[in-house]
């Protein structure tokens, strides 16, 4: 079930929160998507932006979102044990995710995990002794062509293998910056070297800009709007 | 037969270009909007239904047709246009594309289907993990109110539309449209009964029509084109062009857009520099994401990568996700890390699902390792069928194909291993019970 995270428990499950003042101005944009009545439906991305500022879920983390949702706490509970990004314990500085579905076990995903192990030196749902990171083994996170790749907080880590994968985990351990994306330096999702479609000038009809005869975009003004 | 650039609709797929809306602009995006929408409601639903369009997302279902349920007048309910960007199914990564490349298509896209569907309101609900894709489109979506393209008068029609970005968290079964709405909504993602369908009752309980991210970005392109340019591409029924993702075992991985009905071989070869250590090193593949059922090579040799020349098959297009497994591949271990996967992601709502899928995950890793009885793959199998079908929303469904395949066409290979087993162990050592 999705209730099983990877994550455990934190002792100090009743830490107290409270919104701080950016937090609070991100949360009345958030709340401002949904109809009056309907903030219950912040009550995804509330959670993420108190995580954010908390570092994790705790019991006034749910009991902060409760009163800004307009939702009893157990209902912000069920939502927390139910979805895998809320952490309900504490976590390293980083959080490391290591994609081990089909796409990326087939190109090597096994080697990704062995030198997590040996930079860091935990298990999943481990964190480092210096708290550093957390490891953590996660479903497909959508960047298959580009597998195996890891996400590191926000940023894709793409076509790595067991020496990057060393090299970024050694980095993310020693504090240094790292450049997300692609590790063998393709652009997006395109086939490494040359590119066997989108080679025409999109600007022009041979790139894909044209309009039919027929259609009634034809002969609008550009961008039509204006 | 190959698509060639001009029919491309994703022209910025890759990246390559500025995906800002100035880049949009020059590359067509927005063009003539304005005299699209004055067009009517109607006639725009008769165009999409008459390109052929079928839902991107997997079900393959009709989006005219699926738009045309929608109500023809507003009444008390306002209407919602929901866009499925909770792309999570393994092998599976387009939309991330569109959306971090080509976010205006998809916006432009919103406002179409919005304006079609008498909509005023528009939810993009991305995966949480996507999260600089989601930075994307809000920057996009600021753009285009800024420059009128959006907001209480978009494109200057005098039609409200508004946009909005919403972020899930981490659950696979929010893909399904009602487990989506239900995460919309601020609750679990479990999937809601059908009927009532969301066109009826969905979103804060209002008529409410959920899409891929890919099955609205292409619509604005095809009011452009023509709905007979897109439904000449393909072969009937399976009109149009298609991104696939082709990941595994390929000498270079990819996202392609390419027309339907494309020869799988060919699509490889052409675009993913073809298998590794060439055709013959071929074992199977997934012609879908990890919900159908993976083919072995003698049917890849041939196949057509649509609809309905991969349920002849009895596999299915599914998102177009092309997992390619060579000689070297463990598949029973393939097939078992997908069971897990179902496992991991069942909501928990239904009995056969809950149960099943973790009953089917344990048999599975003893089937990797030979630690079975023959007979046991049959009791899979039949396990299979009571899951199939037997659930709310077809994640139970998905959980069961890929079993159905690998025994369908490696049976030989799953008892070879138990009794290679039994060979080594010197005696028919019972297998442990199944599963509690």
């Amino acid at each position: 079930m999705t209730a099983a995270k990877t994550i455990p428990e934190s002792d100090a499950a009743d830490a107290p929160f409270a919104f701080n003042e950016a937090s609070l101005a991100e949360a009345r944009r958030i709340l401002a998507k949904y109809p009056e009545g309907r903030e219950r439906s912040a009550v995804l991305p509330l959670l993420d932006l108190a995580q954010r500022q908390h570092g994790w879920i705790s019991r006034g983390v749910v009991e902060a979102v409760a009163e800004l949702a307009k939702t009893p706490p157990i209902r912000v509970w069920e939502v927390v044990t139910f979805y895998t990004m809320y952490n309900q314990g504490r976590i390293g500085r980083h959080h490391v995710q290591i994609c081990t579905n089909v796409s990326c076990w087939l190109r090597g995903a096994d080697e990704i995990v062995r030198a997590a192990r040996e930079v860091f030196g935990v298990e999943f749902g481990q964190t480092t002794d210096d708290g550093t990171a957390t490891v953590s083994e996660v479903e497909c996170l959508g960047a298959c062509v580009n597998a195996p790749m890891v996400q590191i907080d926000d940023d894709y880590h793409e076509d790595l293998d067991y020496e990057s994968a060393k090299a970024l985990f050694h980095a993310i351990r020693q504090g240094h910056a790292v450049q997300a994306g692609s590790w063998a330096k393709r652009q997006c999702s395109a086939p490494a070297g040359e590119r066997s479609t989108l080679t025409a000038d999109p600007t022009t009809p041979e790139g894909g800009k044209w309009i039919a005869a027929d259609s009634p975009a034809a002969g609008a003004s550009a961008g039509g709007a204006k | 037969m190959l698509l060639s650039d001009k029919d491309r609709i994703f022209t910025n797929l890759y990246g390559v270009h500025d995906w800002t809306l100035k880049g949009a602009l020059a590359r067509g995006d927005w063009d003539g909007t304005k005299a699209i929408l004055a067009q009517g409601h109607d006639w725009i639903i008769d165009q999409v239904k008459a390109s052929g369009l079928r839902g991107r997302g997997g079900a393959g279902f009709s989006t005219g047709l699926k738009w045309s349920f929608m109500p023809k007048t507003v009444g008390e309910r306002p209407h919602y246009l929901v866009v499925n960007a909770d792309e999570g199914e393994p092998g599976t990564c387009k939309d991330r594309d569109m959306m971090r490349n080509d976010p205006h298509k998809l916006l432009e896209g919103c406002l179409i289907a919005g304006f079609a569907m008498r909509a005023h309101v528009a939810y993009i609900y991305i995966r949480g993990e996507f999260y600089r894709e989601a930075e994307r489109l809000e920057a996009a979506i600021a753009q285009a109110e800024e420059a009128g393209l959006l907001g209480d008068n978009a494109c200057g029609t005098g039609w409200p539309f508004r946009v909005y970005v919403h972020r899930g968290a981490g659950a696979y079964i929010c893909g399904e449209e009602t487990a989506l709405i239900q995460s919309l909504e601020g609750k679990k993602g479990q999937p809601r009964l059908k009927p009532p369908f969301p066109a009826g009752v969905g979103l804060y309980g209002c008529p409410t029509t959920v899409n891929n991210v890919e099955s609205i970005a292409v619509v604005p392109t095809i009011l452009r084109r023509g709905s007979s340019w897109f439904a000449g591409i393909g072969r009937e029924n399976n009109s149009g062009t298609k991104v696939f993702c082709i990941s595994g075992h390929v000498n270079k991985p990819c996202n392609v857009e390419e027309a339907m009905s494309v020869p799988l071989r060919t699509l490889i070869e052409q675009h993913a520099g073809g298998v590794r250590g060439g055709w013959d090193n071929l074992l199977a593949i997934i012609p879908g994401g990890a919900s159908v059922p993976l083919l072995p090579k003698h049917i890849c040799d041939d196949v057509l990568m649509d609809f309905d020349a991969l349920k002849e098959v009895k596999s299915g297009l599914g998102t177009a996700a092309v997992m390619v497994m060579d000689k070297s591949t463990d598949v029973v271990k393939a097939i078992t890390r997908l069971s897990k996967f179902y496992q991991h992601e069942s909501c928990g709502q239904c009995t056969p699902c809950r149960e099943g899928c973790g009953w089917m995950a344990r048999v599975m890793e003893r089937l990797v390792t030979g630690e079975a009885e023959i007979e046991e793959i049959d009791i899979l199998e039949e396990v299979t069928r009571q899951v199939e079908g037997h659930t709310i929303c077809a994640l139970g469904d998905a959980a069961a194909w890929p079993i159905q395949g690998l025994i369908r066409h490696f049976r030989p290979e799953l008892e070879r291993r138990i009794k290679a087993r039994k060979g080594a162990n010197g005696d028919a050592a019972p297998a442990s019970a199944a599963a509690e």
